[in-house]
């Protein structure tokens, strides 16, 4: 392995100052450790944002509050978690294996890096982790891959599945800079590939996450997270769906939809989520509305069966989330 | 014959060792002044180096030397065959020469003083290539299909393609099954020593006597110059029968620095040069009469190899035996492929050729509107057709007679798609399990110790079975002394060769040597006693004596009778012997001897997402005796879920561009997690086989593999209607049904 200097910051403000001068944040290093040792990422220096105070979990009115150093196993145990937004617990329940959960920090599981095959070999081309070197996945094995959002340039999923549930949820996020602190919506957080597929979100440099903000709402206990894959656990999703419903009187007052393992980017579908506007939640109005989750699909060689997965997916966990309305 | 210990579920002897960190595995044995040493792999799927830049990689910190090609040895490479090894073919020889044979290749080791600088080093590795377009896909139309060098290939009898072409009801299609790799939890690893021309291994194998041996030719050594230590295995599933590339390389790498060397394989290389149960393909034809009497059977089959050995295995053997039918054709051949060799995988190729037998049966039982079971039944052969052999002992029938019971069979209902649990699909399914009992030459040593307690040796290997605790049990049997009073020891050369650990005949085998020098003890424990004047048997006749519970008295007497510590008081001398035993010829002549099972699947699926999911299985085997049911039962379901991996999970990808696995990672290459193997339940049938070998064992470990896929499979047409003829299931494959 290549050498690097690891530091421990005591403080965000270091932290922040080691980062804006080209250190990269570390935490769980459940992703950032696994790349260095192929490779892939080879960063010099580490600063190591562990000891900072950022791992609460808290309800600020009916807000909750994460820390972005909560841990993943933390929150999906949490009982305020689980009580206000139960839909982030069963997302974070569904990814990775409990020792990985008990290790990756909310903050780092938004920017964890795709799982891409081509992406981690070095002796393949990757406009990802090498710009300019092509993709491989595009005419290679593909059934893993995006249909949607892809460009010619990178075809890669986006690997999270509590950022689903958190783009459904309109989540935000609070970040600190050298410039200051600002928030803005989850979901703004990532970038589609375009041409510039190693540019994956819109963080300043050396800017940290610090919390996430989910606010409340009357359709949170009503929202439910389906995650389809080949192996009951330990596999990312071939397509998954986060489903909210605020049903009133019988008819749906509000849905929201967002899908993981199909865009190259945390999924909101608000074309879906329009036409269950005024709808009964029935399988009839389900259906109808997520056959718009396919418009403007791109599949690839392998991948197109997501085409057909896509819609079913987001259908049962639409009946999922009326079950518990 | 009534046993004391054999049969008793003892819990295993070196479990304490195993759970408590101290049994010590192959990467274990560090070595002092030990240097570490990292594998470079090709990078392109066939062609030649043609640029190697050292001079940056030799002046990195920590780094000692860089081997390859260029200035490697030239090994000997001697001629040399185990029983493992293709036997058409030459095996890789490394750094020999430019050529890439397959992606993966090891084309350099770096050496460092540890094992980040070797790493680095191997990171900072440029080498250019002249490559050329590799072909890796057996079902590319262009690949030719050739008839293996060695065994038979074709067999038949009747007229199978006739009887299928007239038959009133037929099924004939075609099946694929993904190459799968071992995966097992230990990565291969090997130290090597050299002291003078004289090489220590420590070195993750299930056949040490062969590792010596090849090792021996590859270096032109004499064979004893060579010893291989290998106590512990984490699991190996057979790809540590052959002796890969890796272990030449760490051995030619110690002698090149003069200092010990430990190589470890990384998981990604684990996917390259050790092996892999190969990708087939196989068409299955089967014809039957109205009321389902099988009259045809076609059975052809492809496996793949390398180019540059042919990789055999029984890929359509159980077809001859499994069934009663007087018309049965069976067809193997070879695609040559730019990958390495394959090797044996757990169940080898009776697994992957049941699936497809086992499938087209099933398909032929809802044709004909016959349960399945009632099928095999009206089916059932009275003797071995093919050989025309009486079975040594056959339960097959008895197996699907208890299997069905303990899984609730006649709850099923018969029509596809016709049972629910909810909003899920259920499906249950079964078929037919099946392995050769072998039994291979073995040898083994005893020593009564005049303490009274026994030391037994072989120089055999325990990858998960059980092996340690196993054969304590015979020791402690036909000594008649407690399992506590015997200390079992394999895992390396210096004791008395044994075959390869694989292939089910451990027990059969390396048993059947420890009994008989067991016996051989206990004679000559009989002769000193009866030569002793001072003892209350002095000069009485061999036949006039009896051991019971490992006390010699006179037949009939009520006294006490003699321990070993009491007949070997007088020399103070322990009793060594070194024991053998082999299949009497004669009884292999005359008998076809096999494993037989039923295996028992129950599946959900959603209709709507396509997720399947095993919920239970039952295996119920008749194997022969059963040794210790605690091992045989963890066999069983372990067996099992490498046929849940085999069904729904396992597959190396191959990117037909450069042939790359591209799945190479334990988060890409899908096998069953605990989730994925909820009840497993293994049952015995009581089978007395006084044939097979004088301990009536059968072997255990392959047939546990299988018929789990195809009982999966056909579990899956069950609930869903929809026949899948390849493997893994994926759930793209029933999304449509």
């Amino acid at each position: 392995m290549f050498p690097f200097t690891l530091e421990k910051a005591g403080s965000t403000q270091v932290a922040i100052a080691a980062a804006a001068s080209g250190a990269r944040y570390i935490a769980g290093g459940t992703t950032l450790v696994d790349l260095m040792r192929d490779e892939v990422e080879r960063p010099e220096r580490l600063i190591d944002i562990n000891r900072l105070p950022l791992g609460d979990i808290r309800v600020e009115g009916e807000d909750l509050i994460i820390g972005a150093l909560a841990r993943m196993a933390e929150v999906a145990a949490d009982e305020n978690v689980k009580r206000l937004q139960p839909l982030i617990a069963e997302s974070l329940i569904e990814g990775a294996s409990p020792q990985l959960r008990n290790m990756a920090s909310m903050g780092g599981n938004l920017l964890q890096r795709v799982r891409c095959p081509y992406f981690r070999m070095l002796d393949a081309g990757c406009n990802k982790r090498t710009p300019g070197s092509g993709c491989a996945a595009i005419e290679g094995l593909n059934a893993g891959h995006a249909i949607l959002g892809t460009s010619d340039h990178c075809v890669a999923t986006h690997p999270s599945d509590v950022a689903v549930a958190l783009v459904a949820l309109d989540a935000t996020m609070r970040v600190q800079g050298p410039q200051g602190e600002r928030s803005f919506p989850v979901e703004e957080l990532f970038r589609l590939p375009g041409d510039t597929p190693d540019l994956e979100h819109t963080l300043l440099p050396g800017e940290l996450i610090v919390e996430i903000r989910v606010p409340s709402g009357p359709h949170a206990r009503s929202a439910r997270y389906l995650k389809v894959r080949d192996r009951a656990s330990y596999e990312f999703a071939l397509v998954s769906a986060a489903a909210v419903l605020a049903i009133e009187d019988g008819v749906i007052r509000e849905a929201r939809i967002a899908a993981g393992g199909v865009g190259t980017r945390p999924w909101r579908l608000r074309a879906c989520e329009a036409a269950l506007g005024g709808r009964k939640p029935d399988r009839q109005a389900f259906e109808e509305a997520a056959q718009l989750a396919t418009e403007g699909v791109r599949p690839l060689h392998h991948n197109a069966f997501k085409v057909v997965l896509l819609p079913r997916t987001i259908v049962r966990a639409l009946e999922m989330a009326g079950e518990v309305a | 014959m009534k046993m004391n210990v054999i049969g008793k579920p003892l819990t295993r002897v070196d479990g304490r060792s195993k759970v408590t960190g101290k049994a010590r595995y192959a990467a274990d044995f560090n070595q002092p002044g030990q240097l570490y040493a990292v594998l470079v792999s090709a990078t392109v799927g066939l062609g030649r180096l043609t640029g190697i830049e050292s001079a940056d990689v030799e002046g990195m910190s920590g780094v000692v030397a860089l081997i390859t090609h260029r200035n490697a040895p030239k090994l000997a490479y001697l001629p040399h065959k185990a029983v493992i090894d293709p036997a058409v073919g030459e095996r890789l020889h490394v750094l020999q020469d430019d050529s890439v044979r397959f992606y993966g290749q090891p084309v350099a080791i770096i050496v460092a003083d540890s094992i980040d600088h070797a790493e680095r080093a191997a990171a900072a590795m440029r080498i250019t290539y002249d490559a050329r377009q590799p072909i890796v896909d057996h079902a590319d139309q262009q690949v030719a299909r050739i008839v293996p060098g060695t065994g038979t290939a074709d067999r038949s009898r009747g007229d199978a393609d006739a009887a299928v072409a007239e038959a009133a009801v037929k099924v004939d299609e075609v099946y694929d099954i993904a190459r799968e790799n071992h995966n097992p939890m230990e990565p291969h690893a090997t130290i090597a020593a050299w002291h003078g021309d004289r090489l220590t291994l420590w070195s993750k194998s299930q056949f040490l006597m062969n590792e010596q041996a090849e090792i021996a030719a590859v270096f032109g050594l004499p064979v004893d110059n060579v010893e291989v230590i290998c106590p512990f295995i984490g699991g190996a599933f057979g790809t540590s029968l052959r002796t890969w590339p890796h272990v030449t390389l760490a051995a030619l790498a110690a002698r090149h620095v003069g200092r010990p060397v430990k190589l470890v394989l990384t998981r990604k290389q684990m996917f390259f040069t050790t092996g892999h149960r190969p990708r087939s393909l196989q068409r299955v034809a089967l014809g039957a009469t109205p009321d389902g009497k099988i009259t045809g059977v076609i059975h052809e089959g492809t496996g793949e190899t390398s180019r540059y050995e042919q990789f055999t295995e029984a890929l359509t053997a159980v077809t001859d035996y499994l069934y009663s039918c007087p018309n049965v054709r069976t067809q193997y051949r070879l695609a040559q492929l730019d990958t390495a060799t394959p090797n044996h995988m757990r169940g080898p190729g009776e697994a992957s050729g049941i699936f497809a037998l086992e499938s087209a049966v099933d398909e032929l039982s809802y044709k004909l509107g016959v349960d399945p079971i009632e099928l095999r039944r009206r089916n059932e052969p009275q003797i071995d057709e093919a050989e025309n052999k009486p079975f040594s002992s056959r339960s097959l029938i008895q197996c699907y007679g208890l299997g069905a019971e303990r899984f609730g069979w006649v709850r099923r209902t018969p029509e596809p798609r016709s049972m629910r649990d909810g909003r899920l699909l259920i499906g249950m399914g079964t078929a037919t399990a099946t392995y050769p009992a072998f039994h291979a030459p073995s040898s083994a040593r005893v020593r009564l110790l005049a303490d009274g307690t026994a030391e037994v040796e072989a120089a055999a290997s325990d990858m998960g079975p059980g092996t340690y605790t196993s054969m304590t049990q015979v020791a402690a049997e036909f000594l008649g002394l407690q399992p506590e009073q015997v200390r079992f020891g394999l895992g390396t050369t210096d004791y008395p060769p044994t075959p390869s650990h694989g292939g089910s005949w451990t027990m059969a085998s390396v048993g059947s040597a420890i009994r008989a020098a067991c016996l051989e003890v206990q004679s000559q424990a009989t002769r000193q006693a009866i030569a002793d004047a001072g003892s209350p048997v002095f000069e009485a006749s061999m036949e006039a004596l009896e051991w019971v519970d490992g006390r010699l008295r006179r037949r009939g007497d009520a006294s006490p009778g003699l321990s070993y510590q009491d007949i070997l008081a007088k020399t103070g001398n322990p009793i060594e012997v070194d024991g053998s035993a082999q299949r009497d010829p004669e009884t292999a002549e005359k008998y076809s001897m096999h494993s037989f099972g039923a295996v028992f699947a129950e599946v959900s699926v959603d209709p709507d997402v396509g997720t399947i999911r095993v919920r239970r299985l039952v295996g119920a085997y008749g194997i022969g005796r059963v040794v210790n049911p605690l091992l045989a039962r963890s066999q069983c379901t372990g067996g099992m879920i490498g046929g849940i991996g085999m069904a729904l999970m396992e597959r190396t990808v191959l990117d037909v561009r450069d042939g790359r696995p591209v799945n190479a990672h334990m988060a890409d290459y899908l096998m069953p997690v605990n989730l994925d193997t909820p009840k497993l339940e293994a049952l015995f049938v009581d089978e007395v086989d006084p044939h097979v070998n004088p301990l009536g064992v059968k072997g255990l470990g392959e047939i546990a593999l299988v018929g789990t896929a195809p009982a999966i499979a056909n579990a899956v047409f069950h609930a869903t209607g929809k026949r899948v003829r390849t493997l893994p299931i994926k759930i793209e494959d029933v999304l449509t049904a």
